[in-house]
Parts: C-alpha cells; sequence; structure tokens
C-alpha cells in the first residue's frame, strides 16, 4: 500500500515529528511504500540543516534525511510555510537577496500542491500534528 | 474509519470530539498524550468505557510505556505497536486526525 | 502552481474533507489550513470543509484585526465560493455550545448534526486536518 504523511509541527517541541518518523518506519519495514513525506506550519522546522542536539538525543533532521534518501521517500516542505518561518534553500535565498541557505539537501522546497497531490496519488494519507 | 487521538482528555477536548463524530463500528486510537485517556481513572474513563460498546478502542504501546502508564490500561482497550499502527490504518478505509 | 499541476494519476477524483477544529488568530492554523483549501480547488477533486468546535469561530461576521495588526483572512472564506468550494459543513452541536446560530457566520453554510456529518466524514477518501 502507498502511504503518504503530513506533519504539521516542528521536532523536539512535539511528539508529532517522532511519531511520523515511527510510523514511516514501521510501514516501510511491513513492505508498505512511503511516497512523500509533506512538513508543513511549524513542520518545516524539521527540514533545516543547522539543526544541532544534544549527543546523546536522537537527530530529528537527519533520521529524516536518512530515511528519505535509503527508501527513496519524497521529503518536501511547504514554500509559503517555510518563508514565514526564515527556511530558504540556495535558490530561493538568492532569490530574496538573502545571505544563507538552511534546507537540508535531502528535503526539496515545493507547493502545498505537492501535499494535495499526496492525497490523490496514495492509498492513505496520514496527519500528525498538535 | 480510523480515528486518531493524540491529545489528553484533560488537557484538550480531541477525545470528546471524536467519540461525538465517530459512526457505530469505527476504530480509535490514542498515541501521544490522548494514551491517558486509556487509563483507568482518568477523566475520560467513563465516555471510553461507554463508547467500547460502539468502537474499538486501541492505544499505542510505545507512548503509554513512555509515560509510565503500561500497566494502568483499562480493560477493554487493545495495545499496538507502531507495526499495528500501520496495520490500522492499511485495515481501515481513511483515517482522521483529531488534532 | 503549474508543477504542481503535472500529474499522473489520471482523472481520479477523491472526496477530500478539510476538518477545521481551531479558532483562528490564537494560532496560524486556520489561515494556514486555508490556503491548502484554496490549492486543492485547482486539482478538480470533492472538497468539503468541516467546521466543528472551535472551529466555528473562524467564520463569525465582523472581524477586525486592526487593532491586533495580525492578518485578516476573514474574506478568504467568501471567495472560496468562486473557486467552487460550495460544501461547508458546520457541526450544529458546536454552533449550539457556543452560543452561535448559522445567522453569526459570514458565509452560506450547511448546519448539520453530529450524526449527520460523521456519517459525511466516513465517506471521505482523505481527510485533512491543522
Amino acid at each position: 500500500m502507498k502511504f503518504g504523511i503530513l506533519v504539521n509541527e516542528g521536532p523536539y517541541t512535539h511528539q508529532s515529528s517522532d511519531s511520523a518518523f515511527k510510523f514511516a518506519q514501521a510501514a516501510i519495514a511491513k513492505g508498505h511504500e512511503v511516497t512523500r513525506v509533506f512538513f508543513y506550519h511549524d513542520g518545516v522546522n524539521n527540514a533545516t540543516r543547522l539543526t544541532v542536539p544534544p549527543v546523546d538525543d536522537r537527530h530529528v533532521v537527519n533520521r529524516w534525511a536518512e530515511l528519505g534518501e535509503k527508501h527513496g521517500v519524497d521529503l518536501v516542505v511547504c514554500i509559503a510555510a517555510a518563508q514565514r518561518r526564515g527556511l530558504l534553500d540556495d535558490n530561493e535565498a538568492k532569490r530574496q537577496g538573502k545571505d544563507a541557505n538552511n534546507i537540508h539537501p535531502a528535503f526539496r522546497i515545493s507547493g502545498l500542491g505537492q501535499l494535495v497531490e499526496a492525497g490523490i496519488q496514495n492509498d492513505r494519507l496520514v496527519t500528525f500534528g498538535d | 474509519m480510523l480515528h486518531i487521538i493524540n491529545k489528553s482528555p484533560s488537557e484538550r477536548n480531541s477525545v470528546e470530539a471524536a467519540l461525538r463524530l465517530a459512526t457505530k463500528g469505527s476504530v480509535v486510537l490514542l498515541i501521544e498524550d490522548a494514551v491517558y485517556a486509556a487509563t483507568r481513572g482518568n477523566t475520560a474513563a467513563a465516555k471510553i468505557q461507554t463508547a467500547m460498546a460502539d468502537l474499538k478502542i486501541y492505544a499505542l504501546k510505545p507512548d503509554l510505556e513512555t509515560r509510565g502508564m503500561a500497566d494502568r490500561v483499562m480493560d477493554g482497550v487493545s495495545l499496538v505497536d507502531y507495526a499495528g499502527f500501520v496495520d490500522l490504518v492499511a485495515e481501515q478505509p481513511n483515517c482522521q486526525s483529531w488534532l | 502552481m503549474s508543477d504542481d499541476m503535472d500529474m499522473e494519476d489520471g482523472g481520479t477524483i477523491k472526496k477530500f474533507m478539510f476538518v477545521n477544529r481551531k479558532a483562528p488568530y490564537g494560532t496560524i492554523y486556520a489561515l494556514e489550513a486555508l490556503e491548502v483549501v484554496l490549492i486543492s480547488a485547482a486539482f478538480e477533486q470533492d472538497v468539503s470543509m468541516a467546521f466543528v468546535d472551535d472551529g466555528v469561530y473562524q467564520l463569525m461576521k465582523g472581524i477586525n484585526s486592526e487593532g491586533t495588526e495580525l492578518k485578516n483572512f476573514s474574506k478568504t472564506y467568501r471567495a472560496l465560493d468562486g473557486y467552487d468550494i460550495e460544501k461547508l459543513y458546520v457541526e450544529q452541536e458546536s454552533l449550539e455550545a457556543r452560543g452561535l446560530t448559522e445567522d453569526d457566520l459570514l458565509v452560506d453554510v450547511t448546519v448539520m448534526s453530529a450524526a449527520e456529518l460523521a456519517a459525511t466524514m466516513a465517506e471521505q477518501d482523505v481527510v485533512i486536518s491543522h
């Protein structure tokens, strides 16, 4: 079965991203396909490559990145939500005249249509949030 | 339909809302802080007890364990791990997260 | 949003319900949820919005945010009609519990009992909440 996942909250403050990750990992382990994880609202904060958690804690951002790379999960960050919150990839940083970018390369920035599309193209869309 | 709830019944009305809007035969999964709703003596215990007549209630075991509540689960609530969570989503035709 | 329109689903029409249970302005969820609904219109799906619990406050007439300087998005609900999003469901019990009637709302809605809304929700393909 094909799953899409929507993550609405940032890492560490809420458990949402952890629950979504554990769900995605379990779905893949059972032979399902997780085609896309869409990060919306404060969920866009899951994509910042500048995250530095304490060494004895899980690394939420890198964990998503590794899952995405290993299993071909499309990690999509909502562009409008990301820009509001100061998250930019290289292209957007240049376009907006900013001197830095902070999106992890395993994630890509795109429009909200990617969320609707995930609802259309997958058998299930599961939401994790607050 | 699978109703996924993640908030404590003493903090938000998600449990109450989900039970009000779940049709007979639906499945409820309590995760994160909603697992407190599955424990004996909690503020929503009577509502959960009544709802069991029409709905199947599950709670996520790792979330219960993480909160030290694994040995306080009400009779009639079934426990699942993340693999069981995936199965519930796959078995039910649709799902709603009560954020 | 042209990149969002490159779909491979060959005209699949799914029933999408966007469930709104949070009051506006105190958090950004109502505003960003509305942005998803507007985008969904471009995908020609069977879209509805449900307003339940504090979500009914999103539709109040007479909202004036000048004093708070928060972005007033009330008029967007009025624009939904122009996007062919006409299925706006409001739960009767939620209105009553807040001392409100249909006359207090700024757009035409279908008021439903909890039982009617539950049945409508159960027949959706995709339910998204924020």
